[in-house]
């Protein structure tokens, strides 16, 4: 059997999930009890697991990601939700700093068990302060697991495997994402959190991304079907460590690539996933690489502006037709 | 008279030194068999004149269009 | 002390045979001086020395084939000549994907050869590269077994490649605008007449130098007729050197009259019967072979009416000259029969346009209007 879900309710459905299968699991955060969460993920969660597993935190971002780490090296399973990325900056030197660097500095003695989930991305005027993508960031610190669930499936089951991690895992929720909707089978559960994923076959051109820009780049697929271009569709899904044998299988395969990212284009992500393939597969390549990224602009808050800003289907259309027409 | 159109045929194959001289019709026009050029066809008036002692003018040049013209030219102008 | 290296004598060579040097190691040469004698697949050319300087070292022996590129002679450069390396023309940056370059290498096309390609900003992609290998598959199957029938043969089969290659590529990249004009040339033929009446046969000028002398001047004022369309751009020539179609039993060559502009008539006449005459006998040298910036061909007085010829890469214009005949024209009010010529323009699109191509024709036609300017 299945049923309909939003990405929302997914997240909702694997902490519940994880909250009842292990009594090492609690959830903290900046209104997850009382409030059911910003977004409303863990609406419903304190009235079932109780004000000791779901814990609303002060607005101290550094305080309550500490607290997590020291749980974690407690032999806890703290999930700790850092209500926006921006906000997660305040606590930089917590998992920078600590959650990353403690089973090195530690010969492996300490192990840091703690998953860190943070909203992120714009789309919701919500402004400069509450809307930025900086997940490259997170992404460049060995000792750190980055992934970021663009479907529902991977909303229901990343959380679970990035619980049975021994080391911090950092999961990044597009804020645009979480009205999603996709079927599930009931028993859908933990998925695997190694490799990215083909989403939509094609021969001609790689769409890369990940995170809130994977349904942006599949409608840009469908329209470049339309204009005899076939776009492959690939969800990197795990930003750190890279996937990069699915990167060169799909570029192999094609000979092209548009990579679309939502941080901004000096910097970003995109120029890594960019420069992997040209040292790995530059002789497969048939024409420039091209990059979608946010303009260079903190992200505005009057909504044409802020779409302006963003990664469009129109420009990840545009750059697939320049890189791939046929003449 | 054959020697005379020998040294001719010997001129026009300094200029055009593709031409089989066996295959030279003496009543053809020159520029049209040999498919030389009015360059050409100068330096073999030149040639000519060099060769024979011979001040030919401009308005002459049409009385030289085939090898037997030639002959006779040289030969009506060598005293 | 430099290496002296075979060079390439058109876009289409690959390697040259030594058939005599000119020169032995002690020699002093200066530049433009004869140092060899080389056999390509069109014809023989002279192979001028590009600075001064004293011959070191012969480094390869006649009779021997080799690739352009590699050194043939040491020479030693004298004085300041060693200070400014001979301008010696750069191999344009291919502009070809990765992919692209490596399958022409498995597939054996050499990717120079494709012209531009259909990928982004002109691209050679792998595509173009499969469709050129497609191409030339028959061809290559055809010419493995080499023609029993002696060099000459040979010889003309190679210019014939040769003429094949350029004009392909300039129909491939070049777009073409095609111009004419009907110019009356009595006044010039009247006033030529008139100026060889009093002249010994070897002093002379022929018609078709006029009509040299009249490009060469109108170059002056549409300058963008005359260099090279190259990576991307219009590279204009300082200097005007007219290349001359002639048309030999093999195939056309044009060499070039450098620095046509500023010749006299009796100069240009001189340097024409010279060219002709030694095309004929196979001793053009090298860069009279690589140096037109613009090209004229004159069908002739037997000819037809107007000829809309094909540029040769990298230039960007051909001038074209139809026979010279009575036309029946209107000149103020009145139907008279005078000779006259038709010229034509083939340009290229990416270098200039009509409407410049025009004055070009026009500057033409007024230059020989008034042929004693010339």
């Amino acid at each position: 059997m299945s049923r309909t879900l939003s990405y929302r309710e997914a997240l909702h459905d694997a902490h519940f999930q994880a909250l009842s299968e292990d009594p090492r699991v609690f959830l903290v955060g900046e209104d997850v009890n009382c409030y059911g969460g910003t977004y409303a993920v863990s609406k419903g969660l304190a009235d079932h697991f109780g004000a000791d597993r779901v814990i609303d935190a002060p607005l101290s971002e550094s305080g309550f990601v500490g607290a997590g780490i020291g749980a974690a090296m407690g032999g806890l399973r703290p999930i700790v939700e850092v209500m926006t990325v921006n906000f997660s900056l305040l606590a930089l030197d917590q998992i920078v700093n600590a959650a990353a660097t403690l089973r090195h500095m530690s010969g492996g003695q300490i192990s840091v068990p703690l998953v860190i989930r943070m909203a992120m991305g714009a789309g919701r005027q919500l402004a400069a302060q509450h809307s930025h993508s900086l997940e490259g960031w997170y992404a460049h610190v060995p000792g750190l697991r980055v992934v970021a669930p663009a479907t529902v499936a991977d909303a229901r089951g990343m959380l679970l495997t990035a619980l049975a991690d021994p080391d911090p895992v950092i999961i990044f929720e597009h804020v645009g994402l979480l009205a999603l909707t996709d079927e599930l089978p009931d028993d859908a559960g933990a998925v695997e959190i190694d490799h990215a994923a083909v989403r939509r076959e094609g021969s001609d051109v790689s769409l890369i991304t990940w995170g809130g820009n994977l349904p942006k780049a599949l409608e840009a697929a469908r329209q470049l079907e339309a204009a005899g271009i076939s776009a492959e569709v690939l969800d990197l899904r795990t930003l750190r460590p890279l996937d990069d044998a699915a990167i060169v299988a799909s570029v192999s395969k094609t000979h092209r690539a548009v990579v679309i990212d939502e941080m901004w284009k000096t910097g970003s992500f995109a120029a890594e996933v960019c420069t992997r393939i040209m040292e790995q597969a530059f002789f497969e390549l048939d024409a420039p690489l091209r990059r979608v990224c946010s303009a260079e602009v903190p992200i505005p808050y009057a909504r044409h502006m802020e779409l302006a800003a963003l990664p469009s289907v129109e420009q990840i259309v545009q750059a697939a037709t320049e890189i791939a027409r046929h003449e | 008279m054959s020697e005379l159109k020998d040294t001719i045929v010997g001129l026009l194959l300094k200029i055009a030194p593709e031409v089989d001289a066996a295959e030279i019709k003496p009543d053809v026009d020159l520029r049209d068999q040999l498919d030389i050029d009015s360059m050409d066809h100068l330096n073999f008036v030149i040639a000519m004149a060099k060769q024979f002692g011979l001040e030919i003018p401009e308005k002459d040049y049409p009385r030289l269009t085939t090898l037997d013209d030639c002959v006779a030219y040289v030969q009506s102008h060598r005293h | 002390m430099s290496d002296f290296n075979m060079p390439s004598l058109g876009a289409d060579m690959d390697e040259g045979e030594i058939l005599a040097w000119k020169v032995k190691p002690g020699d002093s040469v200066r530049k433009g001086d004869v140092l060899l004698e080389v056999d390509t697949s069109k014809a023989a050319f002279d192979v001028e020395a590009d600075h001064d300087g004293v011959v070191e070292e012969i480094l390869v022996e006649p009779g021997r084939k080799v690739a352009v590129g590699t050194p043939i002679a040491r020479i030693r450069q004298t004085g300041e000549a060693l200070a400014k390396p001979a301008p010696k023309p750069v191999a344009p940056h291919l502009r070809i994907t990765p992919l692209a370059r490596v399958v022409a290498k498995d597939l054996g096309v050499d990717p120079a050869k494709i012209g531009r390609g259909t990928g982004i900003d002109g691209a050679i992609t792998r595509a173009d590269v499969e469709r050129a290998a497609a191409k030339h598959e028959e061809p290559h199957v055809e010419k493995a077994p080499p023609p029993p029938s002696g060099a000459d043969k040979s010889k003309r089969e190679g210019l014939r490649d040769a003429i094949a290659a350029a004009m392909s590529r300039s129909k491939r990249e070049i777009p073409h605008y095609y111009l004419s004009q009907t110019i009356d040339l009595e006044p010039a033929l009247n006033w030529l007449e008139k100026l060889n009446a009093g002249r010994p046969i070897t002093e002379r000028i022929l018609s078709p130098v006029l009509l040299l002398k009249a490009v060469a001047h109108a170059i002056w004022e549409v300058p963008e007729l005359n260099g090279y369309w190259t990576d991307g751009a219009l590279n204009q020539s300082e200097s005007v050197h007219l290349g001359v179609a002639i048309s030999l039993h093999s195939g056309v060559i044009a060499p070039a009259i450098h620095d046509a502009d500023d010749m006299s008539l009796e100069q240009l006449m001189a340097a024409l019967a010279d060219l002709v005459q030694r095309a004929r006998h196979g001793t053009l040298k090298a860069s009279e072979m690589t140096d037109s910036t613009i090209t004229v061909t004159n069908l002739g007085d037997r000819g037809p009416e107007a000829v809309y010829g094909v540029i040769y890469p990298p230039q960007v214009a051909l001038v074209g000259f139809g026979a010279v005949m009575s036309r029946a024209l209107v000149i103020d009010g009145q139907l008279v029969a005078r000779r006259s010529v038709i010229a034509t323009l083939s340009a290229d699109h990416r270098a200039s346009d009509g409407h410049r191509g025009g004055l070009f024709l026009r500057a033409i036609a007024r230059l020989l209007e008034h042929p004693e300017s010339l």
